[in-house]
């Protein structure tokens, strides 16, 4: 019997960790309880995207839209909407950008200037059942490039698609593949990389997680083009969740003879099998990763030779990334130039993002090519909470660099973000405010780098050290004014001789902020003050009149340094003070400023 | 400070059995790490010795792949591994001052077990979890919007419960 009513909450990894396992077992015993198994369906979806209205609750045929739901609120939902048919007003998604009450799921706001190609079955389907998949035409596009297509067609079609690699590089797909099946050898190899590494981004784990056999499917087709029969998904250990779908994905295609001998009797087989990552960026490079897979320690080498002529046990193989992956089925049920009608000319298609940091609606999104930052960060993400105003956006993580305000409405494309000495980067995308201090961001990223080099090459393993050396003496007060010249001349010359791309982008976080963000080094260097509030050594609390008495900050302090009375003006005790910020963001009327110290460490007010 | 760990008869087998399943395939030296780390909660020297010799390589290879990956460690972990994000979306929203409540609540420095082996303080890189940021993880269980205060509480749980 079909259901009448579909209950779809989010399995996404931030739903899940506010306890949406819970409430999908507490929405299943109720319906039980209540006989209305044959009447209303629950199903645990992947990522919805909004994240932070989370746990999201979706309920068809009328996709009502919550936020935030508890254990506590299933009761309700039943009662009222699936038996009584009135929304529970009081769960409805309230909307950052108009603050008006949506309940549409596809009219909401943050979907609108969304489109989703790479994401289409997160948030739809069942990950853990392959005929959620198959419904919507999964498998469709093996079974077509399998029974109608040459390797070379298939080839054709995504060199006609424009497809560029999704794992940072935006290398043409079709081109990669073409030159691993110019490759002689009777043994190929195909690798997903789902080594996500870069801090701050989750898109792959979203793919992995909500969506699993696309990648598989893509996986095969992959083979079929170069003429490889196995394949690896290098896959983070932290993400235990992707692993376990993944695992499940594998075997049920499987038993359905999607993967295996003879896949839809075309005589082409093809298996794949998980590795796990063991905790180290660095394996995210390709070489790198083929290194981990054959059991060494993972450590980049030169290229050439590509891995699409000497890859994985010194057979010719073809790596790509999980979210390129995701996008080829598609490719091939609406065709190339469907592919190409969406983006820009130079780079087709969608990109996803994980926008977080000060942005209201942290998530993931998916928008076409060419859409602005700021239409990303303003439409979608609802801006800048608490009435701060936007400093920098930070995209391509540890290898990226920042974005000021006054560029916002660049389109987003590969060539772009790197024109403004950024670059695309895997997705990651950090909205800062006028809170963050950048040269602590700096600070933040290469200590990153640090301490992921694997130490084989000279300039990553020594310059980025050196560099992040003087990064700290700045931020702790000490910085000189030859710095930022030594900064300059380092990040340059490890930019120009390390071995891989680790090192050799390594120093953008530190150039990009020292370009825009030069006065803000000056200010830790020469005036020993941390404008920001953020370095504590150079950073004083102090409550100005604005204050209005609300004891907001009083309450908030961890050290209880903040004395004041109700209505009263507040007064920060800097010999308990710690330092933590905690009272500046707090505030509601931004009465507390974070001040210079003079010499001696007294205040000036 | 060190902690005892068991290496039994029974997990022995465990990791012997899984060597012999790993071997049938290519490269098993990563899969059998991960399940040594995850048998004996480490893999000391002793359990890299029998690795090598099960898969016919030198210690000092071994030793090499281990010391290198983060996941893998050499000394035992405390019972509760107390783990906070520094992930970039978590330390823009103040996750270094969490870990700094941690340290200062269990008198112990980022990667260090506390003498009664009750906790083991960790920084981890990105979990994936930027919605919920600053988050850090009790033994998997993930702990979102976390202040110093909440921080601070889960300890005073744990222990009151040991
Ligand atoms: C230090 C470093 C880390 C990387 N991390 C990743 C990663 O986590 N995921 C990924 O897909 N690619 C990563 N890459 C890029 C890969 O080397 C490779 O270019 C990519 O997997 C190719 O796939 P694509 O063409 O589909 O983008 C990394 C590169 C470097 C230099």
């Amino acid at each position: 019997m079909l259901e009448r009513i579909h209950i779809l909450i989010c399995g996404g990894a931030n739903c899940a960790g506010g306890g949406s396992k819970e409430l999908w077992r507490e929405f299943n015993d109720q319906l039980e309880k209540r006989n209305l198994v044959d009447e209303a369906k629950t199903v645990m979806t992947g990522c919805f995207g909004l994240c932070a209205s989370g746990p999201i609750v979706v309920v068809f045929p009328k996709e009502v839209f919550y936020e935030h739901v508890g254990v506590a609120d299933v009761k309700d939902i039943i009662e009222e909407h699936i038996l009584g048919g009135r929304v529970v007003e009081r769960l409805l998604l309230k909307e950052k950008v108009d603050k008006s009450k949506l309940k549409i799921y596809s009219q909401l706001k943050f979907y609108a200037k969304q489109k989703r190609i790479a994401l289409r079955n997160c948030g739809s389907i069942n990950p853990l059942d392959i005929k959620e998949y198959i419904a919507r035409n999964g498998y469709k596009a093996l079974g077509k490039v399998l029974t109608e297509m040459t390797p070379q067609e298939v080839i054709a079609t995504m060199k006609a698609s424009g497809l560029r690699g999704r794992g940072g590089g935006g290398f043409p797909t079709g081109l990669k593949w073409e030159f691993a099946a110019k490759s002689v050898d009777t043994i190929k190899y195909v690798i997903c990389n789902a080594d996500e590494g870069d801090p701050g981004a989750f898109m792959d784990r979203a793919v992995l997680e909500g969506d699993p056999h696309s990648v598989l499917e893509a996986m095969a087709i992959c083979g079929y083009a170069i003429g490889a029969h196995q394949g690896y998904i290098y896959v983070r250990a932290e993400y235990p969740v992707a692993v376990e779908r993944l695992q499940l994905a594998i075997d049920q295609a499987r038993e359905l003879e999607l993967l295996g001998d003879n896949i839809f009797n075309s005589g082409f087989s093809f298996d794949i099998d998980l590795r796990l990552g063991a905790g180290a960026f660095v394996c995210g490079e390709e070489t790198a990763l083929i290194a981990s897979i054959e059991g060494e320690r993972g450590m980049p080498r030169n290229k050439p030779p590509f891995p699409a002529a000497r890859g994985l046990w010194g057979h010719p193989t073809n790596v790509n990334n999980v979210e390129t992956f995701a996008n080829v089925p598609v490719i091939f049920l609406k065709g190339a130039d469907w592919f190409r009608s969406v983006g820009t000319e130079k780079s087709p298609g969608t990109k996803v993002f994980a926008l977080g940091g000060k942005i209201q609606n942290t998530g993931l999104v998916e928008v076409p090519m060419g859409t602005t930052l700021r239409e990303v960060i303003y439409d979608i993400g609802g801006g800048i909470p608490n009435k701060r105003k936007i400093k920098a956006v930070q995209t391509g993580g540890p290898s990226g660099g920042c974005i000021t305000e006054a560029s916002l409405d660049t389109p987003i494309d590969f060539d772009n973000l790197t024109a403004l000495g950024s670059m695309m980067g895997s997705g990651g995308m950090i909205i800062m405010d006028e809170d963050n201090c950048m040269v602590d961001v700096a600070r933040f990223y290469l200590d990153f780098t640090v301490d992921e080099s694997c130490g084989k090459c000279t300039p990553c393993r020594e310059g980025t050290k050196r560099m992040l050396d003087i990064l700290n003496r700045i931020c702790e007060g000490e910085g000189n004014a030859e710095d930022l010249d030594v900064l300059e001349r380092l990040a340059i010359m490890i930019k120009d001789s390390s071995l891989c791309g680790l090192g050799q982008t390594a120093p953008n976080p530190v150039l990009s902020t020292l370009k825009h963000f030069r006065a803000e080094y000056e200010a830790h260097v020469f005036d020993k003050v941390c404008p920001a509030g953020v370095c504590s050594k150079l950073t004083n609390f102090v409550v100005t009149d604005l204050c209005i008495g609300c004891t907001k900050c009083a309450r908030n302090c961890p050290v209880g340094a903040i004395q004041g009375k109700v209505k009263d003006k507040h007064f920060i005790d800097l010999d308990i003070c710690i330092r933590c910020g905690a009272c500046k963001s707090i505030c509601p009327v931004n009465a507390i400023v974070s001040k210079p110290m003079e010499k001696g460490g007294e205040v000036s007010v | 400070m060190s902690l005892k760990i068991q290496i039994t008869e029974e997990k022995l087998a465990q990791l012997y059995g899984t060597m012999e399943a790993n071997k049938k395939k290519p490269g098993p030296l990563m899969p059998t790490l991960h399940a040594a780390q995850k048998i004996f909660g480490c893999i000391p020297l002793p359990i890299q010795k029998i690795i090598a010799k099960e898969l016919n390589e030198s210690i000092a290879k071994i030793n090499g792949v281990v010391t290198f990956y983060g996941n893998f460690s050499i000394e035992p972990k405390g019972k509760n591994i107390i783990s906070v994000c520094l992930g970039t979306a978590c330390y823009v929203r103040g996750s270094q001052g969490i870990l700094d409540a941690f340290a200062d609540e269990l008198k112990i420095k980022p990667g260090e077990t506390t003498a009664d082996g009750l906790f083991t303080l960790e920084a981890t890189r990105c979990i994936g979890a930027c919605g919920l940021a600053p988050v850090f993880t009790i033994n998997e269980t993930i702990q979102g919007n976390s202040t110093v205060q909440t921080a601070k509480e889960a300890i005073r749980q744990i222990r009151h419960q040991s």
